[in-house]
């Protein structure tokens, strides 16, 4: 299989140095965070996606991003690229974020684009996570 | 690390392996015009006689190093051919006897897709199950025979787990039965002994390039005592007493025979020096939590070691391992995303088999290879590990089998 050099970077760039992208997990209770938790270890890939949102005004901006992610090469990397577009954003900017635009981010293969899928599940449950303990 | 070192480092042997220098030289002496490039069935000229004494002498090498006559090699165009004129060779000339043929779960897709094909040709075939440890003996075969079992193709050793068959006891039970034996013995050739003379086989299929010759050049052993016959599958001259036709390559034969020369050789010194590298492999990787090597570590060759690391996905461990050429047990890399058959047919559950490497040493493979290799598995597994939720919750003392995963 071969990757894009895009894939390759990111995926390398996150074993490496874990802390600097968002490699880490949040205490799943505290009433900031929202977890989503996606895929099986069956089918090759789970992806945990953690969001620490903050009130401002009248929606909530997310402030911090933790992942963990089993998978090939490429769910790494998708769940890599998804977290960088998070940080900062709004609920509902975050909402808009499609499977595409983690594809069209990382040049995946035709092969892979159910990892993009999976990233983009994993942001919809943490989002209904957080919201329903709002 | 160790910065003084060659990489990538190739330990992927069991897929293919670099061809001996010497070989090399042996196979461009026989392909100009200075050289021996004659056609060996040419029979009114000194070029074809001399390159059938290349092809005799060849043919002499392989049939040392497994301890039959000569007569009883057929030159084919590498094992997967073998494999195929032996099984559909067998079930075309003795269809009259039975339709019914034995094989295992966890043979190469050579022997695998013949059966298949034969199915699709009104056979009926029995594909067993191996035990646990990925042996399959002659009391699992005992189970399936039937009155019309016309052959058994088991293979010596398997290609992803390195166990190795008992072919002393199935072929005696086959004999018993008369039924005949076929075996594909790919990745046996200068690792383990074979001595055709004594073992009750009747078709032994080899290949060059995974005992340093050539691709593209095979062999079959057909017995002559007692005597078995097969249906040619390829047709054109009546080459090789009419088994397999088509011009003798010559370059590749004498580069499969010189291969096997060495390999007799120097089985003993590779084997010693490959067992050493095992030892030193495995008591290192055994350090790390959570892993399991697959196949019966009594019944296995040293030179190929499968390993699953429980929790770390095969493809993003192989990434990780950039600069080490080895193969995945998940067919992530290749174009389906299904976890590898043979481990499945172990009963190894289906994300054990996507955390598989096979690791696979050979006669170039050094010390520093092995010393650079576990260092990076090491750190590998260690940071793919705590990147990985399933560990985390592992850790947590979460059992995963409970979990209501939501698959997709």
């Amino acid at each position: 299989m071969a990757y894009s050099k895009k894939v390759v970077d990111k995926f390398e760039n996150t074993i490496n140095e874990p802390a600097k992208y968002n490699v880490g997990r949040f205490d799943p209770k505290d009433m900031d965070i929202g977890t989503g938790m996606v895929g099986a270890p069956a089918c090759g890939d789970v992806m945990k996606l953690q969001i620490k949102c903050e009130r401002q005004g009248n929606t909530h901006i997310i402030k911090d991003v933790k992942f963990k992610t089993y998978g090939c090469g490429s769910a790494i990397a998708s769940s890599s690229e998804l977290v960088e577009m998070l940080l900062g954003k709004t609920l509902e900017e975050a909402k808009e974020i499609k499977n595409i635009d983690i594809v069209e981010a990382l040049e995946l293969p035709p092969i892979k684009i159910h990892c993009s899928v999976l990233a983009e599940d994993s942001i919809k449950q943490a989002i209904e996570d957080y919201e329903q303990k709002q | 690390m160790d910065t003084n070192i060659n990489l990538p480092i190739y330990l992927d042997y069991a897929s293919t392996t670099p061809v001996d220098p010497r070989v090399a030289q042996k196979i461009s002496d026989h392909l100009t015009l200075d050289g021996n490039f004659g056609n060996p069935a040419s029979r009114s000229h000194k070029f074809g006689w001399k390159a059938e004494e290349a092809v005799e002498e060849a043919r002499s090498h392989v049939a040392n190093l497994v301890g039959c006559d000569p007569r009883e090699i057929v030159w084919t165009s590498g094992a997967t051919e073998a494999n195929n004129l032996a099984i559909k060779g067998i079930a075309n000339f003795y269809q009259a006897k039975g339709k019914h043929i034995i094989t295992s779960k966890i043979e190469h897709k050579a022997v695998l897709d013949a059966c298949r094909q034969l199915e699709r040709e009104g056979f009926e075939v029995t594909y067993l199950d191996p035990t646990e440890g990925g042996l399959i003996t002659a009391s699992l075969i005992d189970s399936a025979v039937r009155d019309d079992t016309v052959l058994i193709s088991i293979m010596h050793i398997n290609n992803e787990l390195g166990t190795v068959n008992n072919l002393h006891e199935i072929g005696s039970y086959a004999r018993e039965k008369g039924i005949f034996f076929h075996v594909d013995a790919a990745q046996s050739t200068g690792k383990v002994e074979i001595n055709l003379s004594e073992l009750p086989v009747d078709l032994m299929s080899f290949s060059a390039h995974k005992t340093y010759g050539p691709k593209g050049i095979g062999a079959l052993f057909v017995s002559r005592k007692p005597r078995v016959r097969i249906e040619a599958q390829i047709h054109g001259g009546g080459h090789e007493r009419g088994m397999r036709s088509g011009t003798l390559p010559t370059h590749q034969i004498v580069g499969m025979g010189e291969a096997f020369r060495i390999a007799k050789e120097e089985m003993f010194a590779d084997r010693k020096k490959i067992q050493a590298f095992h030892e030193k492999f495995y008591s290192s990787v055994s350090k790390i939590e959570e892993i399991y090597v697959n196949g019966d570590l009594e019944n296995k060759v040293s030179n190929i070691l499968n390993i699953s690391f429980a929790y770390v996905e095969g493809e993003s461990l192989i990434m990780a391992l950039k600069d080490i050429a080895v193969s995945s047990g998940s067919a992530c890399t290749s174009a389906s995303l299904e976890p590898s058959y043979v481990l499945r047919a172990l009963g190894r559950k289906d994300e054990l088999a996507s955390s598989s490497i096979r690791f696979s040493f050979g006669r170039f493979t050094t010390d520093e290879d092995i010393d650079y290799t576990l260092s990076l598995i090491n750190h590998a597994v260690e940071r793919l590990r705590e990147l990985s939720p399933l560990w985390e919750m592992y850790l947590d003392g979460i059992d995963l089998d409970t979990v209501d995963w939501q698959t997709h």
